[in-house]
């Protein structure tokens, strides 16, 4: 009986729940410590992707935001523009504004001779800088026969050059800048001729080949007006959906089929409802192709269980003891849900919706089915417009070799997750404004 | 050792003998548990409704079992029993609040004056507007307290002008014993009111559109003792104004505001009668057993 008894053997009643607490306590705390680093781990490895992943866009993308303009001395040449004399609109549309850029570029260099030579000079600038001077001719006609410096864009090469991205010490043929405009811009920077100033063309312009023209004016176009299908259609019908089939339909098999299936669409991939919207609306209704409205009349397809799903958990969510308090007041069910279920569900339904609309912003493969892929220079205007939307513009832009279209590239990605952000803090300020206790 | 055992075993089938001390003049006239039939008068002279032969199912579930009974007018019945006894079940029959439950179905006759409320031609909405509910759990609207009690008048269409509204809000608050509360914050919300302030104020939404029977499910079960009071207090008062169906677990409250009393007992109703008669000589042994706490 001295010696002690293994504690295992002792019958239950005589141990002691001290010691049996104790015996298991380091186990669970080393448990919870192990469970603590395991999230640590995941958390901290995460976070380090998204900064990777954040600082390489706005490293890459940050300075598609500059643009390079070189100051050219141009001379309103009267008769060069308007040997006339009218003034006419007409004539100053089609004048020759291409031999103002070249005799400027030619004074800033007048030693400069020999074909090859002056082809070199005259690409320093952009194509665009003969559109800039009509404007500026058309917008002020008074400008005719003066002499101004102007700031005109610069060729894609250069701007990419000014930016330090192309290295000089490559050899000329590998260069798509050469050795001679690499003389000539250090001298042009050295009299201070050069100037980054902030891209307003980025954000003016609708794509374009050349790098230093391309703007995602035209996608963000597109993906407004889609978004707009997107949301005029797939909201209310959403909100509809949700609240017929959470207080109105009754509950059996039908319903229940419904039910699943609504749930599978919100699984479906998107490309199917891309596909979908190329056999129905395009070729069966005959919508034009590349039309944001066919892109909204899609992506309400996919947007739609999202919102329906969000909805029946907002309705689900509101306390029965309101809907008998309305039902008990002899409200009918109409009355009940419109005057108190529905406001209170209101907030998550916007949440879910706002979530569904920023989902549909993303997308981009099954835009891709209706045509919504092509190069489109102009601004759409309307609705049936053809048009892109921003991640089909990156999508398009991603694919193209010049330096100039990977930093635009990043750009354009950080507008997209500005937009996402910004979408998402507002579902985020909705919950938090429209939420109310009961 | 072992005595304790089937002491509790015999607490949980048939009561002790030893707690069960004859009372000086028994009255119980039924001593089988088994009989289930109802005693006690089912009528009364000045009925405001009618119950007959009420059975209520939970889809395969018969929770309510041929129950029959009268609810006279400006008189405060009170329902009493254990807790799944059915109560809140026959109560909720009496506005359809069970129509509510899709696997609910009820059958049976229940009248509200001479009108069938079960009957094709009647309204949901209009019986609701008839017979109001006050919940177990307040539960106000999460708007002003004003726009409370503003609710069912205005659903209703019972005024045309503001200040037809304005002067029921205030009547109604006044019957309810909230106004001096609530006077100087009419817009703050019905949520920011203290637990028992919150139920007045479900009753005065209830009486805001003047129906004739005031049904209560468990009023008080969620307050304090005092605002228990002033909600006794107050059903005290509105007995001159309406019928008042009050379930309640508190067999004091029962005796101290109600002057009919019913006990149900899974599903059936056992007794009924007046509430002094209920609780002084119960006339049925289960209703003997349940007021002198023996279980419940």
């Amino acid at each position: 009986m001295n010696k002690p008894k293994p504690y295992s053997d002792m019958p239950l009643r005589n141990r002691d729940i001290k010691v049996i607490v104790n015996a298991g306590l380091a186990r669970r705390h080393a448990a919870e410590q192990r469970f603590r680093w395991y999230g640590l781990t995941a958390i901290s490895l995460g976070l380090i992707f998204v900064v990777l992943m954040f600082g390489s866009i706005i490293a890459k993308g940050l300075p598609a935001f500059w643009q390079t303009y070189i100051q050219v001395p141009i001379a309103f040449d009267a008769a060069t523009l308007d040997p006339q004399g009218t003034r006419d609109p007409q004539a100053l549309a089609s004048a020759d504004y291409n031999a103002l850029v070249r005799s400027g570029l030619r004074q800033l260099f007048p030693n400069i001779e020999g074909r090859l030579e002056l082809r070199a000079l005259y690409g320093l600038t952009s194509t665009d800088a003969a559109y800039e001077l009509q404007r500026q001719v058309q917008q002020n006609p008074d400008l005719i026969g003066s002499n101004q410096a102007i700031w005109l864009l610069a060729a894609a090469p250069v701007d990419t050059f000014i930016k330090g991205n192309i290295d000089r010490a490559l050899d000329e043929a590998e260069r798509p800048i050469k050795n001679n405009q690499i003389e000539w811009l250090d001298q042009l920077q050295g009299a201070g001729k050069i100037e980054k100033q902030f891209n307003t063309v980025l954000f003016g312009n609708g794509d374009s080949r050349e790098p230093e023209q391309a703007g995602i004016r035209g996608a963000l176009m597109g993906s407004f007006f889609t978004l707009l299908v997107t949301f005029l259609l797939s909201f209310p019908i959403g909100v509809a959906t949700a609240v017929y089939l959470e207080e109105f339909a009754p509950k059996n098999r039908w319903t229940d089929i419904i039910e699943v299936n609504i749930n599978n669409l919100a699984a479906v991939p998107s490309i199917v409802f891309g596909l979908l919207g190329l056999a129905v609306f395009i070729n069966f209704f005959g919508l034009p192709r590349s039309a944001p409205l066919v892109g909204g009349l899609v992506l309400s397809l996919m947007t739609l269980p999202v919102i329906i799903i969000a909805g029946r958990a907002a309705l689900t969510s509101v306390p029965p003891s309101i809907r008998e308090a309305a039902l008990g007041m002899g409200a009918s069910k109409l009355q009940m849900v419109g005057h108190h279920v529905l406001p209170l569900a209101m907030p998550g339904m916007l949440t879910g919706s706002i979530i569904g609309m920023a989902r549909a912003l993303g997308e981009s493969a099954p835009l891709l089915m209706i045509g919504m892929v092509a190069f489109i220079v102009d601004v759409p205007k309307n609705f049936l417009d053809p048009a892109t939307v921003l991640p089909v513009q990156i999508y398009l832009w991603s694919d193209l070799p010049e330096r100039a279209f990977v930093e635009r590239t990043s750009a354009a990605i950080m507008v997209l997750l500005a937009f996402m952000i910004l979408m998402n803090g507002l579902a985020i300020i909705l919950r938090k404004r429209f939420e109310r206790r009961w | 050792m072992s005595t304790t055992a089937i002491e509790t075993e015999s607490v949980l089938g048939q009561p002790l003998r030893s707690a069960a001390e004859p009372r000086q003049k028994s009255t119980i006239e039924v001593t089988d548990y088994n009989n289930r039939q109802t005693v006690g008068k089912i009528t009364v002279d000045n009925p405001k409704m009618l119950c007959r032969e009420v059975d209520v199912y939970y889809g395969q579930k018969q929770a309510i079992k041929n129950v029959s009974l009268d609810i006279g007018a400006n008189e405060v019945i009170a329902f009493i029993g254990p807790s799944g006894c059915g109560k809140s079940t026959f109560l909720r029959c009496l506005n359809r609040m069970n129509d509510t439950i899709p696997s609910a179905r009820v059958t049976g006759q229940i009248k509200l004056d001479n009108d069938d409320i079960y009957a094709k031609e009647i309204d949901v909405v209009q019986l609701r507007a008839r017979v109001g509910m006050v919940f177990q759990k307040p539960n106000p609207f999460p708007k002003s307290i004003y726009e409370n009690v503003a609710y069912g008048p205005r659903i209703h269409g019972m005024v045309n002008t503001k200040a037809e509204l304005d002067d029921l809000v205030r009547e109604s608050l006044e019957r309810a014993g909230l106004i001096k509360e609530v006077e100087k914050r009419m817009l703050e919300p019905g949520t920011s009111l203290s637990g028992g302030q919150q139920q007045r104020l479900c009753i005065a939404r209830a009486i805001a559109v003047n129906p004739e029977v005031i049904l209560m499910d468990e009023p008080c079960s969620a307050l304090d003792p005092i605002a228990t009071a002033k909600i006794e207090e107050l059903i005290d008062e509105l007995r001159e104004n309406y019928t008042i169906v009050i379930v309640t677990h508190s067999m004091q409250q029962a005796a101290r505001v109600s002057q009919r009393t019913a006990y149900f007992h899974l599903g059936d109703l056992i007794e009924i009668g007046d509430t002094d008669q209920i609780f002084t000589n119960p006339r049925h042994k289960l209703t003997e057993d349940y007021i002198t706490g023996r279980f419940g």
